[in-house]
């Protein structure tokens, strides 16, 4: 008990690392989905081919290989200083996942019932407006499950920030483990717990998420 | 030579080193997909026992093991297991990279076994239930021939995942690439080439196989054409990392 009395506090302050890593991954992870998503569907073959280098390079490639790229060799390479290692981390997480989610952005759009933008046309609706009432409104809906599980992910993801030397939940526990040797077992017990508390809001969002997108959509 | 920059020199002494890691790497990748493969049949059958209880247990289990990550199952493994008084034992890097990862995969391979058995139309068991079949002949005539196919190109695709995931146990000291080329970074001072040529290898041996598992899956759809079979797949998609 006295152990866990003394690990508590010192993996709280890892938290606030993991959960802001987590947070700014999210935000950006899913705008460069968004952004990545449409651009492969434009009509401008340089810009299709380009994100499509994006995607299949990030895709193709692991992430902690990326992560240590960004964190050893982006500044090498341009000679600049990537600023700190936590945007290091950011960028290297949302850019793997930005690939991920924008392929499943794209299939959703892609997948909306033909019949959908037919009629859009029909109203004579705009291509705007067609995308932005008609079409992307129902591709969102299936889009919704796989965003749930990609948060779980990406919050797992985030332990991988500990080896760039960010005091995230791992970092704390591995600075505690060589502390006290003997006491690894609670430790890492104590970080999984942690790691899976923060989980669990994930876990119930990814589940009504599932809900929500099950309710009827207009699709093939 | 600059401290700075591209130096294919570099680029070129590094390439032999990295290239040494890449057999363990490959091995541990199918190492621990053989691992996660046979015991994803254990959370595929928790996931049938008949008492409640049990089955409650073992799920939260499961979902504990998949929302956590697995690097920090496998410092769990190297680094804490010695220290469990009792049942403690100690492992090598390359044994606990192989129980950390499988593990932690198999809980998403025993789901993609659970999608494969859950296509399988209602019909089918009732069928064989009314055609006097015995559990085993229910089994292999009748369940496993249909529920398998379908699951074949998930399944190529989490081996595809498991490349790309055991980089990982480059940090408790297994020599694969990555450690390769950490290890020749931290002797000169240049990461940029050998983490370069970690990437370049890594996209050279993924992508062409995600074109073909793509290809298979597109092969297994029109063959199959199970629409129900397709949408409970890719349910399981989330794992895809």
């Amino acid at each position: 008990m006295s152990t866990i009395s003394h690990v508590f506090p010192i993996l709280m302050k890892g938290v606030e690392v993991t959960v802001t890593v987590l947070l700014a991954s999210i935000v950006i992870g899913y705008l460069v989905a968004f952004i990545a998503g449409f651009c492969r569907l434009s009509n401008n073959i340089i810009l299709r081919k380009f994100t499509g280098f994006y995607v299949e390079v990030f895709r193709g490639t692991s992430l902690i290989v990326q992560l240590f790229w960004f964190y050893y060799a982006l500044p090498m390479l341009f000679n600049f200083d990537i600023g700190s290692n936590y945007w290091a981390g950011v960028l290297a997480i949302s850019l793997n996942y930005g690939a991920y989610l924008s392929e499943i952005v794209r299939g959703s759009i892609v997948s909306v019932a033909k019949g959908q933008t037919e009629a859009a046309t029909a109203l004579n609706m705009s291509s705007f407006q067609r995308m932005r009432l008609v079409v992307f409104p129902q591709a969102v809906r299936m889009m919704l499950p796989e965003f749930g599980n990609y948060l779980i992910l990406m919050l797992k993801s985030t332990s991988l920030v500990s080896l760039i030397g960010m005091t995230d939940i791992l970092y704390q526990g591995d600075i505690l483990r060589s502390a006290n040797l003997s006491q690894a077992p609670t430790i890492y017990l104590l970080v999984l717990v942690f790691y899976f508390i923060l989980a669990l809001p994930l876990i119930w969002l990814t589940k009504k998420m599932e809900k929500v997108s099950k309710k009827g959509v207009a699709s093939q | 030579m600059t401290d700075n920059g591209w130096s294919w020199e570099t680029f070129f002494d590094s390439f032999p080193i990295v290239l040494q890691g890449l057999g363990i790497t490959l091995g541990l990748t199918i190492a621990c997909y053989l691992f996660a493969l046979i015991f994803g049949f254990f959370w595929t059958f928790a996931k049938r026992i008949p008492i409640k209880a049990i089955r409650w247990v073992l799920s939260w289990i499961m979902e504990f093991i998949r929302s956590t990550p697995p690097l920090v199952q496998l410092f769990f493994l190297y680094y804490a297991w010695p220290m469990v008084p009792g049942i403690g034992v100690t492992l090598d890097p390359f044994t606990s990279a192989v129980l950390g990862l499988g593990i932690h995969y198999s809980t998403y391979i025993g789901e993609v076994y659970r999608s494969g058995i859950d296509s399988v139309g209602v019909g089918q068991w009732e069928a064989s239930r009314a055609l006097n079949f015995s559990t085993k002949q229910k089994w292999t005539k009748i369940i496993l021939p249909q529920a398998i196919p379908p699951t074949i190109p998930m399944l190529g695709n989490y081996l595809i995942i498991m490349f790309k995931e055991v980089p990982l146990a480059s940090t408790v000291g297994v020599s694969g690439i990555l450690f390769m080329a950490n290890e020749f970074g931290s002797q000169h001072w240049k990461y940029l080439e050998p983490i370069t040529i970690v990437a370049i290898l890594f996209l050279v041996l993924s992508y062409p196989s995600a074109l073909l598992i793509n290809k298979l899956e597109k092969k297994m759809n029109r063959r199959f054409d199970k629409k129900a079979v397709n949408t409970k797949v890719q349910e399981n998609k989330g794992a895809v990392s």
